[in-house]
C-alpha cells in the first residue's frame, strides 16, 4: 500500500510529508526530489523507481503530488487517490497551489490522517468528510450527532447525510460534452469520439430516490418491442443514441444497471458528475475544417483555410477559435479573413483566428501568407494539425434527457414539485485536421 | 489567520522560544507553537527536542490540538522511546472515550507507533475496540491489526487478533469488510502458506455482497482479493464473474482494472464454447477503450496493462485500433505506449490505416518517439506480408529525409525485413549503401554490416567497404566486431579469390589483438573451420537461416501469466514480477492462472475457438534466437528494443548445440588445457587460454563439431543421461544449473547441479515449471536451504509429479522452467528423455496388444531406422525393458528377429513398437504405433538413445 505522501512546490521544497509505512524513510523525500523534480531531462514516466522504491507523482499547476510505496501496489488506485487528493484539497481551499497549501497544512495534514489509513484510502467523499474535519474543532457535538457522522462515514451511503431540508426542491442538469475529430486533409475522418459527462446540482431535501432517463438505444428498443405502434418505432428509431460505453458516480446502482439498465441513486447534495459516456456513432461534427497549405518556393508558405459550421441554422455556436500552426522559421505573416479577427502569435508559433458567434449551415474563410526565414535545417517542418475550439448549444452525440424522477416517500413533496432544469453544451476537445 | 508564516522562522534559538511558548498558559500560544512545531518537522528539520513539552500538550479538549500532537508522536515516538510511554496513559483513555472519532483516532494513532512498549499496551484497547459498537470504530481497528502485525507478526498471533479480524468479514458494515479484507490479505502476503484468507464459496458470497455497498476503495480491496481466489468449477467462476460485470461501469478506473484483472484469470477457467464466455469477450472492450479517456497519469497505468491483456487475448481489442491512435499533445509515456499496442493489434484489415498513421509519427519532434515509429513501420512489414511492399518505400522515403537517427533506425529493421523476405527486396540495398557513412550507432552499423555480408555477391564492392569498417576495427563496439567478422567470413566463401587477405587480417585482428573471448573465440572456430574444409565452413557459416516469427518483444508466457494475475498492480506497469521490485517476503509468491486441466488447451485444435489458438501457441520471440547457435550462424539479431523484461533464456535447442560445441572443443584440445570455466561467456565451458598457434585442429572434434548436422537440439536421452548446462552463468546473474532426468522406482527427479559464478551469496531459490505436455510439475519445494556462497556447488533433487497443468510444447519434450533465487528470477528450457514418462506397469497382453495394434489407423504408425547398433535381439529387449519398454512377443522370420513392445505414458497413451533385429546387420528398423502418434518421434529418440548408450 501506499508508504508516504509528499507534496512539494516547484523548487522541490517539501511542503507536505505523511509518511504512513516504516519501510519508507526521510530519504525518500530527497530521492523523489533528486530524480524526478531535479531531473537533468523531464521525467518520461509518471511512475518512478529509485533504489527499489517506486513514486508514483501528478502535478497540478507547479505543485507535485508524490505517493510512494516499495510493495506491489494497486497503481491505478494509487492515481486515483492522487487525483481524489486533488478533489478534496480544492473543495476544502480553493485553487492548489504553495500559497493554499501553506495556509491550510494543518487542515491537510488532518485530511491525509483521516483519508489515508497505513496507506489504505478510506472514505473520501467531501460531503463526508466536511461533516467531521472542519478548522473550528468537532468539540459542540451531541452524541446523536457524533453517531450519524459515524454511520455516514461508514455507511452505504457515504455521499448524503441525513436531514437536509430546502424550501425550494430544485435540480440542475448539465449534459458537457466534449467532442473529439481528427481528420484527413482530404476531409476523412480519421476517428471520432463524444466523451460526455452529465452535472447534476440537486437541491433536495431527505434522501431522495431517483431514476434518470435518456434517449439509449438498448432501453428504447427493449421498450419499444413491448408496443408495436410504429410511432415508437419511428421516434426509437431516429432519436435514439448508441453508448458505446458508460460509467457512472457511486451514488448509482451498478448491479441494476446491469441487469435492467436502468439508473437510480439515491444524489449526493450539491453539485456532482453522475455519469460519464462515450460514443463514436452518427456523431454531429458541429464544424467541418478545409486547409490548404502551398509552398512557394523555399520562403513562402500560403494557407488557405475554410470552416463550414454544420447544424441547425437557428442555433449559434460562440467561442470559436481556429488555430493554425506556423513554421518556426516564420519571418512574416498577412492574413485576411472574412469574420472575426486573425492574429499572428510568434510565441505560439500560430495563426489565431478568433470568431465570436456563428450560426449554423454558414461558411467562412481566411487566408495568410507566411514568409519563411531561409534555413539550413535539413529537417522539414512537421507540420502540426489545425486544431480548432468552440461551444456549441446541442449536444453532438445526440443524447437527450428523457426524464429524472424523484421519489421521495417520507418527506411531502413529490416528482411534480421539483424543479428541473437540463442544459446542453458541446465544446470541442480535441478536434484536429491534419494539413 | 494564515499558517504559512509557520514555514518561515529560521532564526537562532528558535527551539528554545518554542519550548517557552509550549509551555505557555494560553491554549491559543500552545496551539500556535505546535504548528510551528509540525512546520518545522515537515521541512526537514529536527525537532525531536522538544518531546516532552510537546506531550504535555496532549491532554487537551481541543480535536485540532490533539491530532497535531499524534502527528508529532509518529514521527518521533520511534527515536524516543522511553519518553513516548508519557503518551500510553492518554491514549489508553482516549480509547474509552465517549465520542467514537476519538476512540478510532487514538487506536489509529497508536498502530502507527512503532515502540516496543506501547505495542504492549494497545492490545487491549485494540481487542475492545474490534469489538465496538461503531463501525467506524471497528473499520479503524481492523486497519490497526495488520499495522500491529508489521511491528510484531508474533503478537498477533498470539493474541487471536487473526481470528477476530475473520469474523469481520461477517460485519455488517461494508467498510468494515473492506478494511478487514485489505488488512487480511496484506497479513497473508506475508505467510504464504498459511490458510488465513480461507476463501470458500461462503466467504466470497458474504465479499460480493459487501461488494455492491461499499467505497469506491473499498471495492478495489476485494476485487484484488477476489482475484486471488481459485473458483471451483466452471459453473462457479461465471457466477462470480457475472457479480463483477456490473463493476466495470464505475466512475474509479481502479475499480475497473480490478474488475478486469478477476474477469480475465476467472474466464480461464470457462468453456470456450460457453455463450457466456463470447459475451464476457465482447463486455471487456468498452471499458477498456474508456480507460483511455482518464487523466494521463491513469491513461499511463491502463496502456501498459492493455498491452498484457493485448498479448494474451487479442481478440478484445483487435477492432479498436483507433483509439489508440496518438493525439498530438498526449503526454510522451502515453504515446510511446500507445505505439506499441498499435504494433500488437495491427492486422491485414487494418494495417493501411496503421501505416498512414506511423508515416505521420516519423516526422514528429520526439526523438525516442519518431525512432519507435521506424522501428514501427519494420514491424509491420514483418508483421503482415501484404503490407512489406509499402512499409519498404516508406522506410525508404524516411532514408532520403537524411535525419541521422531516422536512418539508422530504419536500416535496422531493413535487416529484419531481409531476414523475414529473403531475395525479395534486395534492390534498396543500393539506396542503403549510400547512408554507410552516416551511421554511427552501433545497433545500425551491425544491421548494415550484416547486410553488406549477406549479399556479397550482389554488391560489387562490398570489400572495399567492409574494409572500411575493418580500419577503424578496435575502436567498434563488439557488436560491430563480431558482425564484422562473420561479414567477412562470408563475403571469403562467397568470394575467395579476392578477399584472401581481407578474411586473414580480420581473423588475426579477432584472435590476436582483442581481448574479448567472444570475439576470440567466434575468431578461432572460423579459422579452424576455413583451414579443415572450407567445404563444410561454407556449410555451416552459409547455411539457410530459420525465419524470424511475426511477433516481437512478446512477454514470455509464463510471466505473461503471472502479470495477468498482477493487472491493475505496479507489476503490471513495470512488466516485471513483484520479486523483481519488492524486498523482503511480501508479494514474492508466484501467482498463476490456474487453468482448466480437464478442457486442457493441450487437447484443443486450432479449429476450434481461433481464439485459443492464437494465444497459446508457445510464441517464438525473435529475441530468444539471439543465442550462440543462432550466432555462429550469423542470425545476430539483436533484440530490437529493450524496454521489455529480460528476454526468456535460450531454447533447449540451443542449449543442446551448446553442450556438443563445449564437448567438442574439449575433446579437441586433449582436455589439458583447464581454464576457468567462468571466462568462457559464450560456449559454456570452454577453456580460456588459447594458443594462438594452433593451426591443425584433430579430427576428432571437428567431426563432434559436425554432428551438429544430425543431432542438433537432442540432450541424447541416455538411461540416465548426463547432466547438461541448462543455464549458463553469463544468462543468470552467475547462477549456472546443468541437471538431468532420472526415473527411479516410479518416481521422476529432477537432479540438478546449482553453481553459484557470482561474487555474492544466492538464497531464497524456488522453482517453478511453465505448463508442458505431460503435465510436468514439481512434487514439493526446492530443497536448498543453506545458502549458496560464491563459487559453491549444491545438488539438489526435485520429485516431479505429471497432474501439473497441460499445454502441448514443441519439441513434445521441452519443458520451460523458472528458477528463482534472492537476485533476479531466471528462465530456461530443457528436454527430457520421454522414457522418463514410461510407468511400469506399460506390460500388455499378448491378445490386448494385439487387438490394439489392428486397432490404430495405418497412418498413425511411424517408420524409423536406428543405425549402427552392435546389440543382438535379446540384449537389446534386456536394455529397453529397464527404460520400462517391455518385449511382448518375439518372433523369427527369415534369420529377421521381430520383437513386440509395449509401453505406457503417464497420462495413459500406449505406444506400441515392432522392433525388427537382422543379425549382422547394424541398422534396426522400428514401427510406432500410438493413438496420439505425435509422440511417435520422441519415442523413436528415446529408443535410439537407449539403445545406443
Amino acid at each position: 500500500m501506499i508508504g508516504g505522501l509528499f507534496i512539494y512546490n516547484h523548487k522541490g521544497e517539501v511542503l507536505i510529508s505523511r509518511v504512513y509505512r516504516d519501510d519508507i524513510g526521510r530519504n525518500a523525500v530527497d530521492a523523489f526530489r533528486v530524480n524526478v523534480i531535479h531531473a537533468r531531462q523531464q521525467v518520461r514516466s509518471p511512475v518512478t523507481n529509485i533504489a527499489r522504491t517506486s513514486f508514483f507523482h501528478v502535478k497540478r499547476s507547479n505543485i507535485w503530488l508524490a505517493a510512494v510505496t516499495k510493495q506491489n501496489v494497486n497503481a491505478a488506485m494509487v492515481f486515483e487517490f492522487l487525483y481524489k487528493m486533488c478533489d478534496v484539497m480544492t473543495a476544502y481551499f480553493g485553487k492548489i497551489s504553495e500559497e493554499n497549501i501553506k495556509n491550510n497544512f494543518v487542515l491537510i495534514y488532518e485530511l491525509l490522517d483521516e483519508i489515508l489509513d497505513f496507506g489504505y484510502p478510506q472514505n473520501s467523499e467531501t460531503g463526508a468528510l466536511k461533516t467531521f474535519i472542519t478548522q473550528q474543532g468537532i468539540k459542540g457535538q451531541t452524541k446523536e450527532e457524533q453517531s450519524q457522522i459515524t454511520s455516514q462515514v461508514t455507511g452505504q451511503i457515504g455521499w448524503r447525510r441525513e436531514g437536509i431540508k430546502y424550501r425550494r426542491n430544485e435540480l440542475f442538469l448539465d449534459v458537457l460534452e466534449s467532442v473529439n475529430l481528427l481528420m484527413s486533409p482530404q476531409g476523412q475522418v480519421l476517428s471520432a469520439h463524444v466523451s460526455g459527462r452529465v452535472v447534476m446540482k440537486s437541491y433536495l431535501s431527505g434522501m431522495p430516490e431517483c431514476k434518470f432517463g435518456m434517449n439509449d438505444k438498448i432501453v428504447i428498443d427493449k421498450q419499444g418491442k413491448g408496443i408495436t405502434t410504429d410511432e415508437t418505432a419511428k421516434s426509437s428509431g431516429k432519436q435514439s443514441i448508441a453508448i458505446d460505453d458508460c460509467t457512472f458516480h457511486q451514488c448509482v446502482r451498478l448491479s441494476k444497471f446491469d441487469s435492467e439498465r436502468s439508473i437510480s441513486f439515491i444524489p449526493p447534495d450539491g453539485e456532482y458528475e453522475l455519469m460519464r459516456y462515450r460514443t463514436t456513432k452518427d456523431i454531429i461534427l458541429p464544424f467541418r475544417v478545409i486547409p490548404l497549405v502551398r509552398e512557394v518556393g523555399r520562403t513562402k508558405l500560403e494557407v488557405k483555410v475554410v470552416i463550414k459550421s454544420n447544424f441547425k441554422p437557428s442555433l449559434l455556436a460562440q467561442k470559436i477559435e481556429v488555430r493554425i500552426p506556423t513554421p518556426l522559421n516564420t519571418s512574416g505573416v498577412q492574413v485576411i479573413c472574412m469574420k472575426g479577427k486573425a492574429k499572428y502569435k510568434a510565441s505560439e508559433n500560430a495563426i489565431v483566428w478568433k470568431i465570436k458567434r456563428m450560426a449554423g449551415m454558414k461558411e467562412s474563410q481566411i487566408s495568410a501568407e507566411i514568409e519563411l526565414l531561409p534555413t539550413n535545417d535539413k529537417k522539414k517542418w512537421a507540420r502540426p494539425p489545425i486544431s480548432m475550439n468552440f461551444e456549441v448549444p446541442f449536444a453532438p452525440s445526440g443524447l437527450k434527457v428523457r426524464y429524472l424522477k424523484v421519489f421521495e416517500s417520507k418527506l411531502n413533496y413529490s416528482d411534480h414539485d421539483v424543479i428541473k432544469w437540463v442544459r446542453y453544451i458541446g465544446r470541442s476537445g480535441i478536434y484536429e485536421t491534419r494539413c | 489567520m494564515t499558517d504559512s508564516k509557520y514555514f518561515t522562522t529560521t532564526k537562532k534559538g528558535e527551539i528554545f522560544e518554542l519550548k517557552a511558548e509550549l509551555n505557555s498558559d494560553k491554549k491559543e500560544k500552545k496551539k500556535e507553537a505546535v504548528k510551528k512545531v509540525i512546520a518545522s518537522m515537515t521541512v526537514g528539520k529536527d525537532v525531536s527536542a522538544l518531546f516532552p513539552d510537546v506531550v504535555n500538550c496532549m491532554q487537551t479538549d481541543n480535536l485540532e490540538l490533539k491530532k497535531l500532537v499524534y502527528l508529532y508522536l509518529m514521527n518521533y515516538a520511534k527515536s524516543q522511546p522511553d519518553m513516548a510511554i508519557m503518551a500510553v496513559n492518554t491514549f489508553v483513555k482516549d480509547c474509552e472515550d465517549a465520542n467514537p472519532l476519538i476512540r478510532a483516532l487514538a487506536v489509529r494513532t497508536m498502530g502507527c507507533i512503532r515502540v516496543d512498549k506501547i505495542t504492549e499496551y494497545l492490545c487491549e484497547p485494540l481487542r475492545k475496540c474490534l469489538k465496538d459498537e461503531d463501525p467506524y470504530v471497528r473499520k479503524t481497528a481492523a486497519v490497526c491489526v495488520a499495522k500491529l502485525h508489521d511491528i510484531n507478526a508474533q503478537l498477533v498471533e498470539d493474541q487471536g487478533f487473526l481470528d477476530t479480524l475473520k469474523d469481520l468479514i461477517s460485519d455488517s458494515n461494508p467498510m468494515v469488510v473492506a478494511n478487514a479484507v485489505a488488512a487480511l490479505s496484506e497479513i497473508a502476503e506475508s505467510h504464504p502458506n498459511s490458510n488465513l484468507l480461507d476463501l470458500n464459496p461462503q466467504t466470497i458470497n458474504k465479499l460480493l455482497t459487501a461488494l455492491n455497498e461499499c467505497t469506491e476503495w473499498g471495492q478495489i480491496f476485494i476485487l484484488d482479493c477476489l482475484a486471488n481466489y481459485t473458483p471451483r468449477d466452471d459453473r462457479e467462476s461465471q457466477s462470480i464473474c457475472e457479480r463483477v460485470t456490473p463493476r466495470l461501469s464505475h466512475a474509479n478506473s481502479a475499480v475497473v482494472l480490478s474488475a478486469v484483472k478477476v474477469l480475465m484469470k476467472f474466464m480461464e477457467m470457462l468453456p470456450k464454447d460457453l455463450d457466456y464466455y463470447g459475451t464476457l469477450l465482447k463486455k471487456l472492450a468498452p471499458p477498456l477503450v474508456t480507460l483511455l479517456s482518464a487523466e494521463p497519469e491513469l491513461q499511463y497505468v491502463a496502456l501498459r496493462n492493455i498491452n498484457l491483456i493485448v498479448q494474451r487475448r487479442p481478440e478484445i481489442l483487435k477492432h479498436e485500433m483507433k483509439v489508440f491512435f496518438v493525439k498530438y499533445n498526449d503526454p510522451i509515456y502515453v504515446k510511446l505506449e500507445k505505439l506499441d499496442i498499435m504494433i500488437r493489434l495491427a492486422s491485414q484489415a487494418n494495417i493501411a490505416q496503421v501505416l498512414a498513421e506511423l508515416k505521420e509519427y516519423s516526422t514528429e519532434v520526439d526523438v525516442d518517439f519518431v525512432r519507435k515509429a521506424v522501428r514501427a513501420i519494420g514491424r509491420c512489414a514483418i508483421k503482415v506480408e501484404q503490407s512489406a511492399e509499402r512499409c519498404v518505400s516508406t522506410l525508404l522515403d524516411l532514408i532520403q529525409t537524411k535525419v541521422n537517427y531516422v536512418v539508422q533506425e530504419a536500416i535496422v529493421v531493413i535487416k529484419d525485413i531481409f531476414r523475414k523476405y529473403p531475395n525479395k527486396y534486395e534492390s534498396v540495398i543500393a539506396t542503403l549503401c549510400e547512408n554507410l557513412d552516416s551511421l554511427d550507432e552501433p545497433e545500425a552499423r551491425a544491421a548494415m554490416i550484416w547486410i553488406v555480408g549477406e549479399y556479397a555477391e550482389r554488391i560489387d564492392n562490398a570489400d572495399e567497404l567492409l574494409e572500411s569498417f575493418l580500419e577503424g576495427f578496435h575502436d567498434e563496439s563488439t557488436q560491430v566486431q563480431l558482425q564484422l567478422l562473420t561479414a567477412i567470413v562470408k563475403l571469403f566463401l562467397k568470394k575467395p579469390t579476392e578477399t584472401q587477405e581481407l578474411v586473414q587480417q580480420v581473423l588475426s585482428l579477432a584472435t590476436q589483438d582483442s581481448d574479448n573471448p567472444d570475439l576470440r573465440d567466434r575468431g578461432y572456430i572460423y579459422w579452424r573451420l576455413l583451414s579443415t574444409d572450407p567445404v563444410a565452413a561454407k556449410e555451416v557459416v552459409l547455411a539457410e537461416k530459420p525465419l524470424i516469427s511475426e511477433e516481437t518483444d512478446l512477454i514470455e508466457p509464463t510471466l505473461l501469466e503471472e502479470l495477468i494475475c498482477h493487472i491493475g498492480t505496479l507489476a503490471s506497469v513495470y512488466h516485471k514480477p513483484p520479486s523483481a521490485f519488492v524486498e523482503g517476503s511480501r508479494g514474492v509468491q508466484h501467482k498463476r492462472i490456474s487453468g482448466n486441466a480437464v478442457s486442457g488447451e493441450s487437447v484443443e485444435s486450432p479449429d476450434n475457438g481461433s481464439a485459443a489458438g492464437v494465444t497459446e501457441a508457445p510464441p517464438a520471440v525473435i529475441q530468444s534466437h539471439g543465442d550462440l547457435l543462432g550466432d555462429l550462424l550469423n542470425l545476430d539479431l539483436t533484440p530490437p528494443t529493450t524496454t521489455g523484461p529480460p528476454p526468456p533464456s535460450s531454447s533447449g535447442m540451443q542449449m543442446g548445440a551448446m553442450d556438443l560445441l563445449g564437448g567438442g572443443l574439449d575433446s579437441l584440445l586433449g582436455g589439458d588445457l583447464g581454464g576457468n570455466p567462468a571466462m568462457g561467456a559464450g560456449f559454456g565451458g570452454p577453456p580460456a587460454v588459447m594458443p594462438a598457434s594452433f593451426n591443425a585442429p584433430v579430427g576428432g572434434g571437428l567431426d563432434d563439431l559436425f554432428d551438429l548436422g544430425s543431432g542438433v537440439g537432442m540432450p541424447m536421452g541416455a538411461f540416465n543421461p548426463p547432466k547438461t548446462v541448462w543455464l549458463p552463468a553469463m544468462k543468470a546473474k552467475g547462477l549456472e544449473i546443468s541437471g538431468t532426468f532420472v526415473r527411479r522406482a516410479g518416481v521422476i527427479q529432477m537432479e540438478m547441479n546449482l553453481t553459484n559464478k557470482a561474487m555474492s551469496v544466492m538464497t531464497d531459490f524456488a522453482i517453478q515449471f511453465n505448463r508442458n505436455s505431460f503435465g510436468l510439475a514439481s512434487a514439493g519445494p526446492l530443497q536448498i536451504l543453506t545458502p549458496l556462497s560464491p563459487n559453491q556447488s549444491i545438488e539438489a533433487a526435485l520429485p516431479l509429479s505429471t497432474v501439473g497443468p497441460i499445454m502441448k510444447m514443441e519439441p513434445l519434450n521441452n519443458l520451460q522452467v523458472a528458477v528463482k533465487n534472492n537476485i533476479d528470477v531466471f528462465y530456461f528450457s530443457c528436454q527430457y528423455p520421454i522414457s522418463m514418462l514410461f510407468v511400469e506397469d506399460g506390460k500388455m497382453e499378448r491378445q490386448v496388444f494385439l487387438a490394439t495394434w489392428k486397432d490404430i489407423p495405418n497412418e498413425n504408425e511411424s517408420q524409423f531406422q536406428i543405425k549402427d547398433c552392435h546389440l543382438n535381439s535379446d540384449a537389446a529387449s534386456n536394455k529397453l525393458q529397464s527404460s520400462n519398454i517391455f518385449t511382448i512377443a518375439k518372433r523369427t522370420v527369415e534369420g529377421q528377429d521381430m520383437l513386440y513392445q509395449s509401453m505406457k505414458l503417464t497420462n495413459g497413451i500406449w505406444v506400441l513398437a515392432e522392433l525388427r533385429v537382422q543379425a549382422g546387420n547394424p541398422n534396426y528398423t522400428i514401427s510406432l504405433k500410438c493413438r496420439a502418434p505425435e509422440v511417435n518421434q520422441c519415442v523413436f529418440q528415446n529408443y535410439e538413445s537407449v539403445l545406443k548408450n
